[in-house]
């Protein structure tokens, strides 16, 4: 029987894997990271449903490490495809963790133990936490096996740590594996699932904000591992002891700017913003909290009626995007024209957040490349026909699914993974029956 | 020998301990009856969290197995398939729910870790009773019905054909295409929807696959996942008599659309008293006229020199119309006014809005095009209009000049909003669909769940589930096709343990349960006088077992004893 | 002036997404600086409204369009109500509206007249007491029991409920005013107070039925008294009923064009439209033609909300004016009106304009009274 393989382990990827593999069929799901779950594992709540992102993200995940059909191969990337439709000839390689993933119990000692420990940078949170060289993503993680990085770690990069590594010494099952080497796998699939997914913007291209200056600067990412109860601050809205009165969101940052080269619009930034400005009157009943706007874009089901609900707990709206933030004293001052009022207005703040909008990954030209896929006028993986065929490629047998495409939000990914999954399902189905076919 | 069963208290992050203090609760329990061990863990849904509970069957023998964590709807399934694993029946599972109905509705921690002490220790009395349930598959007919023949449903038809099965498509019209056939042409990229369209229904209509039906209806569903039994009547213009078609598929999707509002519910814009206040479906539909767009015959020969297209109508408004949005408006108005900036060069065009959600890939770079053929948005919703002499007056405020102000137009077009269809109720009575607030067809959840529906094997796509264009539309249907082609690929589908079981000796066959059921799983054996209840219809939902006066029908896994047992251990 | 909790959260306006609908369709929003949106606007974002000086604040006649219109269910007329009250607590309020006031007060009605007098009106018809008991009371109202063109009204209604057999009573020098004007220029107290004392007043007669001149005391005693038990009515909804039942007879003929202007009391806060349409094309003769401002696009008269007593920061250009200019648009002989503040304004406004020699104002009672 034919099999499908899905290029990334976000929700979109994870969706289809699932579908396909449901409907009997294998899945090869190669994820970058050590661990499934993509951009929703980082999320606090959804809107407009306000469900825990990770409560209803886990059932999923946890669906696909134990599924009988999908192999799952995290840290892994794919290095090379030939072929076409129907038999694809694809090259995996997967990343050596360091780690015997078989002997790991995920009991976490090596992390505890990591002479690295709260030095490196933590990209699940963003920049606001830190992890060591042997870490865990987060605690959910899918699978539940810890890595050791190996461009931070000090075996890896200069062969020695101290006078021997304190993660293979704490490890009781013997995991930690400095020889691991890369493996090469080598897959025939009949079908391609392109769901690789989004960066945000990074603020540092809009220098007017502060960001990376003031560090009540925050993306809207940044916001949400603030917010969430498995974040740097177990879920408290809170910056170095400082007390938050006065918080201002702010609108289209890197969106709808032709001046940045990013004309589009990202789609779910009104919606997660007037998720976050819930949760910020939730957390702190008493600060102010502002929202600077263009247009608000609460198109989807039950958006507008949650953008009431957001209004109705005291979130002020006003239309004016800000041209920028300075200091004063201790205070931000966000600067912009209330363009209802008809004047230029200054507020001060104690946190800013930047509605970051969602650009196409670092590594989308190395995609394109990969797969001979092609990109549109905004950087996005390009489908088949932009009304028609949102999930096709121009290749057949591959297929896009998430945000590769262009930004959207949960649903929107969910659909569209369950579209692609469709059309590999199509594919592998035709594939079969030919197969059957010609033996007969 | 006694029942031994293990306790799993979960943290659920901060979502449970932020209010109940787990591990006193694992603690008080461990004191219970028949627990052999009770334990408490940050996530019991994570890999560690289920490895403890599976370890614990192996190495303590336990063969009831309680987690007391959030609702049963979000794991229950996971924890029955992870006890399965282990070698225990999956019924040998008992939720405890100490999240939705306790850490998130209470705020004193004291009373809510008694609460759910109590909650884990009625859960814990109940397990010790539950017995092992059976697990049973039934075929899947490989086909599909499809309801409606617009975008929505060709393209499930077209995706769920070409795997290899069978798709029936249903059409109330004459005609396949929906509201789409109206359509000039699409945006953002102003292509041509009549050549768009033939291209979809040749396909469809050359597909060995695809069976068409217009001028029809389903008239009764009756069956389950794999097995519904499908009535349909057709009824061409000319004919009398309907003939009636019998149809049997395997799984069902849902596309049947949705209508538009009626712009006469807003009388502050004149609309059916003033000729010239049209909607944007009509103007759709003068556009697409066959013989080429003509703009006299939009006003018998008056020259046009006003524009004005009004956003909203209908919609975002709790004030006779309907809360939501209706998400294509602002598009269609931006391509309306683009085409008529093509056909009437000198023309004055102005769009009044609230905001302008150009949301999708391509909308925005659009809307910047539009504004860019000096079609002037002002910022305002109207509030009603007059007659001058031959023009007509908006009035409004624009709210960026912060000035009321009156625009003369000699054509006004009322972006009207997407509405469920008047004939909703008929279709959700027929599928035992619910439908959401805003009145569309509601999904299983809406954040993961789009196109599933709380019938199993009945899936939605397209507008019937909310207003979307056609770009989202084709992506759903597709979906919808994908999770059709689950069961259609497997051949098999699980179907329900939980069912009911008539005790032979107390049942008289008074009926009373099959009146109570709405599943028709309960009939009257006429032989024996005892009724019988279909296995495979049954859900499960315990409606006879209440119904009945002799307790002889009874709901597995939720008997009488078993309930007892519950109150019992919490009180 | 205000706090900022109390008046954001008492008039709800958070819900507001500056739209401009209600701006939009503010009659008084043309020609005065009046800009109900913006004053919203300035409550979110300054969290504090400051009405010293905002004369234009009482040019709003409360006609309601903006309540009827929002689409996110604000009630921005209120923002003004309770922009007045502040005034008035602080004792600003424009002199000619403080005498009314007082004279409510004092005397029952705004118009400085004697109490004693408020049967006048009557005298010669057989009107009796409504402490004699009656089915119905009619409530006159201060301006017909008071002004010499709008009592014609009410001895107009009092031949029709007469020819009809109606079994009415009046409270004669025991009515006071309505105070739905009171309430809406922001004198609460007052309101309180009259409403509790003409309360007391009604269960002391045993009313149970009451049929009003005008679409004010309608308004009031139908949405604002509370726990007011009685079925109340606006004389058209009674007078329509009367004749659907065949209980009026006609005895002659209007050869007339009659056209309609809905007030805003009657028409767009109560959805009464259809009933004094019903009468006017039940009278013999009419040639019933409908303007193109009607029904729920009806344009304010300027007499609401306390512009009976204050001509406004505007007054040369009159609403009202622009109603002759449609009636005459359609030939009208007469403008129907069914409302005592529309009556008084619409004839003022004709004088001021000359229309007056064109277009006869009469009340829908005084048409009907013609022909009975």
């Amino acid at each position: 029987m034919s099999a499908t393989l899905v290029i990334g382990a976000g929700i979109a990827g994870m969706q289809a894997a699932l579908d396909i593999a449901d409907a009997g069929f294998t899945v090869y799901l190669v994820e970058k990271e050590p661990s499934i779950g993509g951009r929703m594992a980082q999320l606090d709540e959804t809107f407009p449903t306000l469900d825990c992102s990770s409560c209803i993200l886990t059932p999923k995940m946890v669906s696909v490490g134990g599924h009988a059909n999908i192999e799952l191969l995290t840290y892994s990337e794919v290095i090379e495809v030939s072929g076409e439709a129907g038999r694809f000839q694809v090259k995996v390689r997967k990343n050596p963790r360091y780690i015997d993933i078989d002997k790991c119990t995920g009991c976490g000692l090596c992390a505890e133990n990591c002479r690295l420990k709260g030095r490196i940078d933590s990209e699940f949170n963003v920049g606001m936490g830190k992890r060591g060289a042997a870490y865990l993503p987060f605690p959910q993680a899918v699978p539940l096996k810890y890595t050791i990085d190996g461009e931070h770690c000090l075996m890896v990069q200069r062969g020695k740590c101290g006078k021997s590594p304190p993660c293979r010494d704490a490890c009781p099952s013997g995991a930690i594996d400095f020889d691991q080497q890369a493996e090469i796998l080598e897959l025939e699939v009949a079908s391609i699932v392109v769901a690789t997914g989004f960066d945000p913007f990074d603020p540092l291209l809009k220098p007017e904000y502060g960001y990376g200056v003031y560090d009540n600067v925050i993306t809207g990412l940044q916001f949400e591992r603030l917010s969430s109860a498995s974040g740097p601050t177990y879920g408290e809205i809170k910056l170095d002891g400082r007390q938050i009165n006065d918080v201002v969101f702010i609108q289209c940052v890197g969106s709808r700017d032709r001046n940045l080269g990013n004309a589009y619009c990202s789609r779910v930034c009104c919606m997660y913003t007037a998720k976050q400005a819930h949760l910020v009157r939730e957390k702190l009943p008493d600060a102010q909290v502002s929202v600077f706007y263009m247009d608000i874009r609460a198109f989807g089901k039950g958006f507008e009626e949650f953008y009431d609900r957001v209004r109705a707990e005291r979130v002020r709206y006003r239309r004016g995007n800000p041209s920028e933030i300075v200091k004063r004293g201790e205070r931000l001052v966000v600067r912009a024209e209330d363009t209802l009022l008809g004047q230029p207005v200054e507020v001060e703040a104690d946190l800013v957040v930047l509605a970051v909008g969602l650009v196409p990954r670092a590594d989308t030209e190395a995609v394109t490349q990969l797969l001979s896929l092609s990109r549109c006028e905004d950087g996005f993986l390009k489908e088949a026909h932009p009304k028609l065929r949102p999930t096709d490629t121009e290749i057949e047998g591959i297929f896009l699914a998430g945000c590769c495409q262009g930004p959207k939000d949960i649903p929107d990914a969910v659909a569209q993974a369950k579209a692609a999954a469709a059309s590999a399902i199509v594919v592998m189905s035709q594939s079969d029956s030919k197969a059957i076919s010609d033996q007969e | 020998m006694a029942p031994k069963v293990g306790v799993y208290v979960c943290h659920c992050g901060i979502n449970i301990a932020h209010t109940v203090d787990v591990e006193e609760v694992a603690k008080a329990t461990a004191e219970v009856a028949n627990v052999a061990v009770a334990r408490n863990y940050i996530y019991m849904c994570s890999d560690p969290g289920q490895q403890l509970i599976q370890d614990d069957i192996r190495e303590l023998g336990l063969d009831r197995v309680v987690v007391a964590s959030c609702s049963p709807r979000m794991h229950e399934l996971t924890f029955r398939r992870v006890i399965q694993e282990a070698g225990l029946n999956p019924y040998y599972l008992q939720i405890a729910n100490i999240r939705e109905q306790c850490s998130w509705v209470h705020t004193d921690r004291e009373a809510a870790t008694e609460k759910a002490k109590d909650i884990v220790a009625g859960a814990v009395s109940r397990s010790c009773l539950l017995q092992p349930l059976e697990e049973r598959d039934t075929e899947v007919t490989p086909s599909a019905l499809i309801l409606g023949g617009g975008i929505a449903g060709l393209q499930a038809a077209l995706e769920i054909a070409d795997a290899g099965y069978e798709a029936h498509v249903i059409e109330k019209e004459a005609a396949l295409g929906g509201h789409i056939a109206h359509l000039t042409n699409t945006f953002p990229t102003v292509e041509s929807v009549p050549s768009l369209l033939t291209e979809v229904l040749e396909r469809v209509q050359t597909h060995p696959r695809i069976e068409v039906l217009t001028h029809s209806r389903v008239v009764d569903v009756d069956g389950f996942i794999g097995n519904f039994q499908v009535q349909v009547e057709t009824l061409p213009g000319d004919a009398d008599t309907p003939t009636a078609t019998e149809l049997t598929v395997g799984a069902i999707v849902v596309a049947t659309g949705f209508d538009n509002f009626d712009a006469t519910l807003k009388p502050e814009f004149g609309y059916g008293t003033y000729d010239r206040v049209i909607t944007g479906p009509e103007l759709e539909k003068l556009l697409a006229r066959a013989d080429g767009p003509d703009t006299s015959s939009l006003l018998g020969s008056d020259e046009i020199e006003d524009v004005v297209f009004i956003q909203c109508v209908g919609s975002r408004d709790r004030n006779g119309g309907n809360p939501y949005c209706s998400r294509v408006c602002c598009m269609y108005t931006a391509k309306q006014a683009y085409l008529l900036r093509q056909m009437l060069p000198d023309s004055r065009i102005t769009v009044f809005y609230m905001d302008v959600r150009a949301f999708g890939k391509g909308f925005e770079q659009f809307y910047d095009q539009v504004r860019g053929q000096r079609v002037l948005y002002r910022r305002g919703n109207p509030s009603e209009i007059y007659r001058r002499q031959s023009k007509l007056v908006v009035r409004a405020e624009d709210t960026l000049l912060g000035k009321p102000i009156e625009v003369e137009a000699d054509l006004v077009v009322l972006a009207t909003g997407l509405v469920p269809r008047q004939d909703a109720n008929d279709t959700s009575t027929l599928l035992k669909l619910s439908r959401s607030e805003d009145g569309f067809f509601m999904e299983l959840h809406p954040k993961l769940r789009p196109v599933e529906t709380t019938s199993d094997g009945v899936f939605l796509a397209g507008c019937c589930q909310s207003p979307k264009d056609v770009t989202d539309t084709i992506a759903q249907a597709k979906a919808a096709a994908s999770s059709a082609l689950i069961p259609l690929s497997l051949g098999k589908v699980r179907v329900e343990s939980i069912t009911c079981s008539v005790d032979q000796l107390l049942c008289s066959g008074c009926g009373l349960c099959a009146e109570a059921c709405v599943y028709g799983a309960l009939t009257l054996n006429e032989r024996t006088g005892i009724m019988t209840a279909n296995q495979v219809l049954c859900k499960g939902c315990g409606a006879c077992a209440t119904a009945c006066p002799s307790g002889a029908i009874v709901l597995r896994h939720f008997t009488p004893d078993q309930i007892l047992a519950e109150i019992e251990g919490a009180v | 002036m205000v706090a900022e909790q109390s008046i954001l959260e008492r008039c709800d306006l958070w819900a507001c997404i500056q739209c401009g609908k209600c701006t939009g369709g503010c009659p008084v929003a043309f020609k005065t600086t009046l800009n109900i949106r913006s004053l919203v606007y300035h409550a979110l974002v300054d969290g504090q409204l400051d009405p010293d000086g905002m004369e234009e604040l009482w040019d709003c006649t409360t006609c309601g369009t903006c309540v009827l219109r929002c689409p996110k269910e604000v009630e921005p007329s209120e923002l003004i109500v309770a922009l007045r009250t502040a005034l008035v607590d602080g004792g600003v309020i424009p002199p000619t509206i403080g005498d009314a006031l007082t004279s409510v007060f004092r005397h029952g009605n705004p118009s400085l007249m004697p109490p004693d007098e408020r049967a006048d009106w009557a005298e010669g018809l057989p009107v009796k007491s409504i402490a004699e008991g009656a089915e119905v009371l009619y409530f006159v109202g201060c301006i017909p029991s008071y002004d010499d063109r709008a009592q014609k009204v009410a001895r107009a209604m009092v031949k029709v409920f007469q020819k009809a057999e109606i079994d009415f009573g009046i409270l004669g020098v025991e009515e006071r005013c309505c105070c739905n004007e009171v309430r809406r220029v922001g004198e609460e107290g007052l309101f309180e107070y009259m409403m509790e004392e003409q309360q007391e007043l009604f269960s002391g007669h045993d009313v149970k039925h009451i049929v009003t001149t005008s679409p004010h005391c309608f308004n009031t005693f139908q949405n604002e008294y509370q726990g007011l038990d009685i079925k109340v009515q606006h004389y058209t909804q009674f007078v329509a009923d009367l004749i659907a039942q065949g209980r009026l007879a006609f005895t002659g003929e209007l050869d007339q064009i009659v056209t309609y202007h809905d007030p805003c009391f009657l028409g767009k806060q109560n959805g009464i439209f259809d009933e004094p349409r019903s009468i006017i094309q039940s009278i013999p003769g009419v040639d019933f033609q409908e303007m193109d401002r009607i029904r729920d696009r009806s344009l304010c008269c300027e007499g609401g909300g306390g512009r009976m007593w204050w001509e406004g920061t505007n007054p040369e250009d009159r609403l009202a004016t622009s109603r002759f200019e449609e009636a005459l648009s359609v030939g009208a002989d007469v403008m129907a009106v069914a409302c005592p503040f529309c009556l008084l304004t619409f004839e003022l406004a004709a004088k001021a304009s000359g229309y007056d020699e064109k277009v006869q104002v009469l009340d829908i009672v005084e048409l009907l009274a013609q022909v009975v």
